[in-house]
């Protein structure tokens, strides 16, 4: 039988790889797919505490979560293409303008 | 039956997120979080959501992704990542593959019951109506609040990428 433990570990397992994907990568794009990856991995134990405790506020909550992400989506891609436009990289370290 | 399911799920979600991380290209990173986002969404439907499971493949895999992927095909990133490069004959490897990740998703959708037994052993689903009811009743004012949110994010991504003459 899943157990709600199931469900945390591999959300456990899934935010701690999109956090090294951040850590490890100098790419924006590969960056922003490591954060979605990581909102999932929380959408995941999310479902996993409704399913735990049979109530529906961990589903709504997913469902706001994805429309936040989507949101991120659009402005997020934006920006990475605007600064591609200015820097002609999407190399995260180039990003250094407020850096001093 | 469940337990395998979500094992076999599970093994897929963590690998492809580990190629999202691996790969050099950031179009295979791509291509690998649509299959993490898909094998997310069977273990959504089997932990009791088949609506969310439905957005999460349409949203998350269809939309977000689709997106991501237009963006690294118009600007195609050069990367210095000493990652994997990406294997030669790839298409004879990832064809089969999601040929098989295809069969085995509508298999979970099609045969296997969503919902699944909760705590005092009642089942649980959250299907559309019920999420429907919960999101206009009690979540009434936070989802028209969404709609201000998305329409903020509209007009953000069109001034951003706007060129100023």
């Amino acid at each position: 039988m899943v157990t709600t433990t199931h469900y945390l570990v591999l959300g456990a397992i899934l935010f701690a790889i999109g956090m090294a994907g951040i850590v490890v990568r100098r790419n924006m794009i590969v960056m922003f797919m490591c954060i979605e990856l990581m909102l999932n991995a929380v959408n995941l134990t999310f479902i996993a505490f409704s399913r735990g405790f049979a109530h529906l506020d961990g589903q709504i909550t997913v469902f706001f979560v994805m429309t936040v992400a989507a949101a991120e989506a659009a402005v997020g891609l934006a920006m990475i293409v605007l600064f591609y436009r200015h820097k002609d990289t999407v190399n995260i370290d180039q990003a250094n303008i407020m850096k001093w | 039956m469940e337990l395998y399911v979500f094992y076999l799920f599970a093994a897929v979600a963590v690998i492809s997120a580990l190629w999202v991380v691996l790969f050099k290209k950031a179009i295979y990173s791509a291509l690998s979080l649509i299959v993490c986002f898909c094998s997310i969404a069977v273990l959504f439907y089997q932990a009791g959501g088949p609506f969310i499971a439905a957005i999460q493949v349409i949203v998350y895999a269809g939309a977000i992704m689709v997106m991501v992927i237009f963006v690294i095909m118009m600007i195609s990133p050069e990367s210095t990542f000493p990652g994997a490069p990406g294997l030669k004959r790839l298409p004879f490897v990832v064809l089969p593959l999601s040929a098989v990740l295809a069969t085995m998703l509508v298999w979970v959708f099609a045969l296997m019951p969503s919902g699944a037994e909760s705590l005092d052993g009642t089942l649980f689903k959250g299907d559309a109506g019920s999420i429907a009811k919960a999101l206009f009743r009690e979540y009434l004012l936070p989802f028209e609040v969404t709609s201000i949110l998305i329409l903020v994010a509209i007009i953000g991504a069109v001034i951003l990428t706007r060129r100023e003459e």
